[in-house]
């Protein structure tokens, strides 16, 4: 039952522009791998590769020792759960959650217990005599996903499934569906979304697409904590990217001498440091920034303060502050060396 | 509301009943006054009387009215079906072989009914396709008429219809023809519907081409009300065009509240 998936240079294009440019992927069975990227990236081109709803110019797609990239979307034998639901209009919530195992001629005699187990599993059991039409937005994307996991698919594939919900059902489905991976382990998951949040909480790896190139794979730790890349940087947890001239075991940014593990870089080069918002703090300290002060944002329990140093914008995120300083202001901003991280990736020479 | 002052909505109220009164209500309410009377040489009709539907409702114009509604029924249908096939494979198809379609349904449309009468005269007039002198003739020139406006109506919503849906049936392991019959023909049905209580209502009214075609034991009423006028019987063809307007209504409203309760979704 259980079954990875596994892009083999797969690349995808639409007349002249490649929307996918040779992606190679795998999905190991059980693991839940998100997709994350902007919009245009390519992550739902690669999705849809794997359903069968667009054909590759180039490569093979496996899901488990299957090659599936000639078969048909029904013959892949996948669930999948998008954006808008696609709930059958005119189809019960029990008719609906029954539609795939009518098509493939599961026993009529099983059918109705696997519905209720479906719709139980997602706490949709008392709604299985309304229509579509008759829920809620997150009541018709969990039926979404019960008719989907009704056919006991090896591989599940989430498009943007919570990016129609607002933020509240949204942390709400996400501890639900963090729940049915925990009770169906042996389900792969590819999730795609452009919400590092979602990708963060629910994958096992993450895999960061910009461009229509794979830019990076690694677990949630992982790409927050070191990013090799800068888009991966900013696009992962919104990082402070700062251009800085490597010294020996410390690094310039204007004036500033900040002290951070240069392993790895050559001394006498321009680099990219790179430090999360909120873990720079307010006020003198090791790496001291100093800078004047350019925007303020409050944002209830924490401040964002936006702060000029020497032609760079830091963000710094802060606990909220009783006094939150002006604009123009003269402050300092600090961090402790082992919370940056020197982007070995990109580094160019010193011209 | 586009209109929000009182006085403006009264104008709008009384510029639509001024045009809508003598164009579209005022020629019906004549013909339903003379269907009743024996006289009309003042203002008003004179010397009421049922007997021109006693005749409308007898022998040949009822014969007329089943020959009409067989023929209208018969046509729809194949029509239905013709139409919705053709809407499917042309959405199937690239850009260039959908407009190829668009271009080959709309010919009925485009040309006039007299010639796409005459054209189905000639064609089946000769073996090995003899349908001249049988009720089929009428028939066939009919579906040929009305399927154009059935492929435009279906070929409309086959567009709007979100892929979606389809490709959410695919993945749950459904066949095309699952897919198909499960899925897409179910959401289509509210155009469906509205493009058969079309394609009647136009094949009821049919005259010009079925002038040409029809054998003399399947008249359609149209042709009967057209004969029974030209002979001078004016109170007796306006009887049989109420009759005619009543069926066509009667079978419209069914089939509007078939759509009703198809159009839950």
């Amino acid at each position: 039952m259980s079954s990875g998936i596994r892009f083999d240079g797969v690349s995808v294009a639409y007349g002249s522009a490649t929307v996918l440019d040779s992606l190679d992927l795998t999905v190991e069975p059980g693991e839940v791998m998100a997709l994350l990227g902007p919009s245009g990236s390519g992550k739902t081109t690669a999705l849809r590769a794997v359903a069968g709803f667009v054909r590759p110019v180039r490569g093979r797609v496996f899901i488990g020792d299957r090659d599936v990239t000639e078969l048909p979307p029904h013959r892949r034998g996948i669930g999948m759960v998008v954006q808008q639901y696609a709930l059958f209009p005119h189809l019960r919530v029990a008719d609906n959650v029954a539609f795939g195992m009518k098509a493939q001629k599961v026993a009529k005699s099983e059918i109705p217990g696997r519905v209720s187990e479906a719709l139980e599993m997602t706490g949709m059991a008392a709604y299985a005599r309304r229509y579509p039409r008759e829920l809620s937005g997150g009541q018709q994307q969990r039926v979404a996903i019960a008719r989907a996991l009704a056919i006991r698919p090896g591989v599940l594939l989430l498009d943007e499934p919570l990016s129609a919900l607002d933020a509240q059902l949204r942390s709400g489905m996400l501890a639900e569906l963090a729940r049915l991976h925990r009770e169906l382990p042996e389900v792969s998951i590819l999730y795609v979304t452009h919400d590092q949040v979602e990708a963060l909480t629910l994958a096992d790896r993450i895999a960061v697409m910009d461009k229509a190139r794979l830019q990076d794979c690694g677990t949630p730790q992982e790409l927050y904590r070191s990013p090799r890349t800068e888009f991966t940087a900013s696009f992962v947890g919104n990082a402070n990217l700062l251009p800085v001239r490597v010294g020996d075991g410390q690094v310039r940014l204007g004036e500033a001498e900040l002290k951070v593990d240069t392993a790895g870089v050559a001394s006498g080069v321009t680099a990219t440091l790179c430090v999360r918002p909120h873990l720079v703090g307010l006020g003198e300290g090791t790496n001291a920034l100093r800078g004047t002060v350019a925007e303020v944002q409050w944002r209830g329990a924490t401040h964002r303060l936006y702060v000029d140093v020497a032609g760079q914008r830091v963000k710094a995120d802060v606990r909220e502050l009783r006094q939150p300083p002006g604009l123009g202001e003269s402050v300092a901003l600090h961090f402790a060396p082992e919370d940056a991280v020197l982007l070995s990736a990109g580094v160019a020479a010193d011209e | 509301m586009l209109v929000h002052s009182r006085k403006g909505r009264w104008a709008l109220w009384a510029l639509f009943l001024l045009f809508f009164v003598p164009l579209f209500a005022l020629p019906l309410l004549v013909i339903v006054a003379a269907s009743f009377s024996t006289n009309w040489s003042g203002a008003f009709p004179s010397g009421p009387t049922l007997g021109h539907y006693a005749a409308a409702t007898r022998g040949d114009a009822l014969r007329a009215l089943t020959t009409s509604l067989v023929t209208a029924l018969t046509a729809s249908v194949l029509a239905l079906v013709v139409g919705t096939w053709a809407a499917l494979a042309a959405h199937a198809l690239s850009k260039k072989g959908k407009r190829l379609m668009d271009a080959l349904f709309m010919l009925p449309v485009a040309v006039p009914s007299v010639v796409v009468g005459l054209a189905v005269l000639v064609a089946f007039s000769q073996p090995p396709f003899l349908l001249n002198g049988t009720r089929w003739i009428v028939i066939l020139a009919h579906t040929v008429l009305v399927t154009a406006f059935a492929y435009q109506s279906v070929s409309a919503a086959v567009v709007r219809l979100d892929p979606a849906y389809e490709q959410a049936a695919a993945s749950l392991g459904a066949r095309p023809s699952y897919v198909l019959w499960r899925v897409r023909l179910p959401l289509l049905l509210p155009s469906l519907n509205a493009a058969a209580g079309l394609c009647f209502a136009l094949s009821m009214g049919e005259l010009s081409a079925t002038m040409m075609l029809y054998p003399p034991d399947w008249m359609p009423l149209p042709v009967r009300i057209f004969t029974a006028t030209d002979r001078g019987s004016l109170f007796t063809g306006s009887a049989v065009a109420v009759v005619l307007m009543g069926a066509t209504l009667l079978v419209l409203l069914a089939v509007s509240r078939i759509r009703t309760r198809a159009s839950y979704r």
